[in-house]
């Protein structure tokens, strides 16, 4: 048992391993943003919103359908995936053309609707969520007690990471995206329907905040704030991993996680702050981001 | 033009005249109507307000209310522009309610410039009263000072010596700490640490590691809303109770236990000074409100704001004016309080209401009978001893 700057190596191997869990849901989250942001040149400030309605449709799904955690994993993020693939028809394709910011606007004003029209419906409390029965309880590591749940959710996330990742970079639908961002109509002119492929990459994105939302759902506080406290940050995760690339957000969500959490020992009252802090010096030292390419 | 002189002077004496015979009122119900406070007091607290107006009547005492809501989002900049403006501009009278006692304090300071009236209601700090007390504000529902008493004093009662502290990171929560780190010391208690978290935090695990590194009997939760929702759920999760910590709720509302469903919440003890389902005329009243906030209970902050929106148009009756904030404050405090919601009391010099306060604790799952049965009784403390006695509470008004 050794000290770290007055803090016990055991606490301090506890709060690593707790930042690393939070940073799966950063991780999470930022890789659906980057790979919006990264194929589609949309800022999507819905995120957090569509993260939102991830957690409440699992939500509904339990009390009104008797569904549980499970299967939830599964048809949530179809159908948030779903409502991603509607407002890109009716919203996202309109301006597409224009600059980024009409999209960071629009997406902007859609994230306020949906959180007000949630909040008008179910209050600002939030609702309660319980952990799936295989999951409860959890094991005593020596150095703190690891809850089965947060133990799933780091292995998950990183599956699914690391399963996005491969898809995008390694496969032929992968690469057909990749071109099809770099030039469309080049990508047209080879037979591939480009316009659909944009449609179902949002969609797929917007899938994976939703996939985010029911995970956070047994152990976050189902609320229609929960997605606007997160998005901010999750924004500052993707800008400083870059914001086209993929392995960067990933990386860097863990990494943010990991710091936020040695900040909530060593500095409680900064953990708010601390990655707007480094986010602002890695743009001072590298404005592209960490893994980024310049434009 | 002279009879146009004439009778132009003619309709300004039958106007005038009329216009003074009028008292207009304008209430101003400043909250947190989208954010992590918004279910303890948001449109509840303007529904409350309208209907304290309505139970009032002032056609009968030729009087005319008017009622107006803003959002502070728990932000003091926020809601000293909102009050400066409606005070300066928009000729409101009086603010009500403002839960986050940072941005009570903001407030207060605007209202004594103006000479406006400050009714609290949703506000914590002890200190509203205390060293930042002033004569334009009233504190009516609780204040961290009772709560630390009720709940702190029950549970050092009952075994739990050693505490641990979680504080949300603003003025709130340092009260609240501060105040029950006294009673804790008092009682011969110790407290072996304490962490404060910023406020609005989604995830408390790191925090709560550290509570339990700590192995105090009790983790106190000098914190509120969502912020205390989420310290109990993930608590459960890390298996603090299980591992024989006890959480204490310094401020518990009947909503956060909705939210958190009495499975995860049964057990927890707090202190209420009004619970919706404690008489007849509290569920009477509930229901009323209900017809505007379907599917919701009210709080205690809620209460609080019909009550002391109708005191204060009782007090302005009398007066047969709005306009002297400190005058109407006083008259508050000249006339005994006497509402369906907290019967009869009397508010201190200092701005205190004083009224009982209520020991209760969250029932069982299977002790519920219907939706909002959520807790039982335990003990009433009696109004003299529920809150801090004027003399230590150092407001310069009463001092001097």
């Amino acid at each position: 048992m050794f000290e770290v700057f007055g803090v016990p190596s055991q606490a301090l191997f506890g709060q690593l391993l707790l930042g690393l869990i939070n940073g799966s849901f950063y991780a999470l989250l930022s890789l659906g943003l980057a790979v919006i942001f990264g194929m589609l040149n949309i800022i999507n400030f819905t995120h957090g919103a569509q993260y939102m309605m991830g957690a409440f449709a699992a939500f509904l799904l339990l009390r009104h359908v008797g569904i549980g955690y499970w299967p939830a994993l599964i048809i949530v993020p179809i159908i948030v995936g779903a409502t991603g693939v509607v407002i890109e028809r009716l919203f996202l394709k309109r301006i597409q053309n224009l600059d980024h910011l009409y999209g960071l606007i629009l997406t902007f004003g859609l994230a306020l609707i949906i959180e007000g029209l949630f909040r008008n419906y179910y209050g600002s409390s939030g609702q309660p969520y319980g952990v799936p029965e295989s999951l409860q309880g959890g094991r005593n590591l020596g150095f703190m007690f690891l809850p089965n749940y947060r133990a799933w959710v780091i292995a998950f996330s990183l599956l699914v990471c690391l399963c996005t990742w491969f898809a995008i970079e390694r496969t032929r639908l992968g690469s057909y995206l990749r071109a099809a961002t770099e030039n469309p109509a080049l990508v047209r002119a080879f037979g591939i329907n480009v316009p659909r492929m944009v449609t179902l990459t949002y969609g797929f994105g917007v899938g994976l905040a939703g996939l985010a939302g029911v995970m956070a759902a047994p152990i976050y506080n189902v609320s229609p704030q929960m997605g606007s406290d997160l998005i901010i940050v999750v924004f500052a995760v993707v800008v400083i991993g870059g914001m086209g690339s993929i392995m960067g957000a990933i990386v860097t969500g863990f990494t943010l996680g990991i710091v936020e959490g040695l900040t909530k020992v060593f500095f409680p009252e900064a953990s708010n702050t601390v990655i707007f802090m480094i986010m602002i010096i890695v743009l001072l030292l590298r404005p592209a981001g960490l893994f980024g390419r310049s434009a | 033009m002279r009879l146009t002189a004439i009778l132009t002077f003619a309709a300004a004496a039958v106007f005038g005249t009329a216009a003074h015979a009028q008292v207009n009122v304008k209430i101003g119900v400043l909250n947190d109507m989208s954010s992590l406070y918004a279910d303890i007091s948001g449109p509840g607290s303007v529904t409350a307000a309208k209907m304290a107006v309505e139970d009032f009547n002032p056609a009968a005492h030729g009087m005319k209310v008017e009622i107006v809501g803003a959002d502070h989002q728990n932000k003091p900049d926020v809601g000293s522009n909102i009050a400066r403006q409606w005070f300066d501009v928009d000729h409101v009278d009086v603010i009500v309610d403002v839960p986050t006692s940072s941005v009570a304090l903001a407030v207060s300071d605007v209202a004594r410039e103006k000479n406006k009236v400050f009714l609290i209601s949703g506000a914590a700090s002890s200190d509203l009263t205390g060293p930042k007390c002033t004569p334009n504000n009233v504190h009516w529902t609780y204040d961290t000072w009772m709560l630390a008493h009720g709940t702190g004093t029950a549970l050092v009662k009952t075994g739990g010596d050693t505490w641990f502290f979680l504080t949300a990171d603003y003025a709130f929560g340092h009260a609240l700490e501060r105040d029950t780190t006294a009673v804790v010391q008092a009682a011969g208690g110790k407290v072996l640490g304490a962490v404060k978290h910023p406020l609005n935090t989604q995830d408390f695990s790191s925090f709560l590691l550290q509570a339990q590194a700590s192995k105090a009997k009790v983790i106190g939760l000098a914190n509120a809303g969502g912020d205390t929702i989420n310290s109990i759920k993930q608590g459960a999760e890390f298996g603090i109770t299980a591992g024989g910590q006890q959480f204490a709720g310094l401020l518990v509302f009947v909503t956060d236990v909705n939210a958190l469903g009495l499975k995860t919440a049964q057990g927890l003890v707090l202190t209420e000074t009004w619970y919706w389902d404690m008489n007849d005329a509290n569920r009477a009243w509930t229901k009323r409100w209900q017809a505007e906030n379907a599917g919701k209970l009210p709080s205690m902050v809620v209460a609080g704001v019909y009550a002391e929106t109708l005191h204060y148009l009782k007090a302005v009756a009398a007066l047969k004016s709005a306009a002297d904030g400190k005058a109407v404050v006083n008259q508050m405090k000249a006339l005994p309080t006497d509402d369906p919601l907290f019967g009869k009391g009397y508010i201190r010099a200092d701005g205190r209401k004083i009224h009982p306060a209520y020991l209760f604790q969250v029932k069982k799952p299977e002790e519920s009978k219907y939706p909002g049965d959520d807790y039982i009784l335990r003990a009433t403390i009696p109004a003299e001893e529920a809150f801090r006695p004027i003399k230590d509470g150092n407001c310069p008004m009463v001092t001097n």
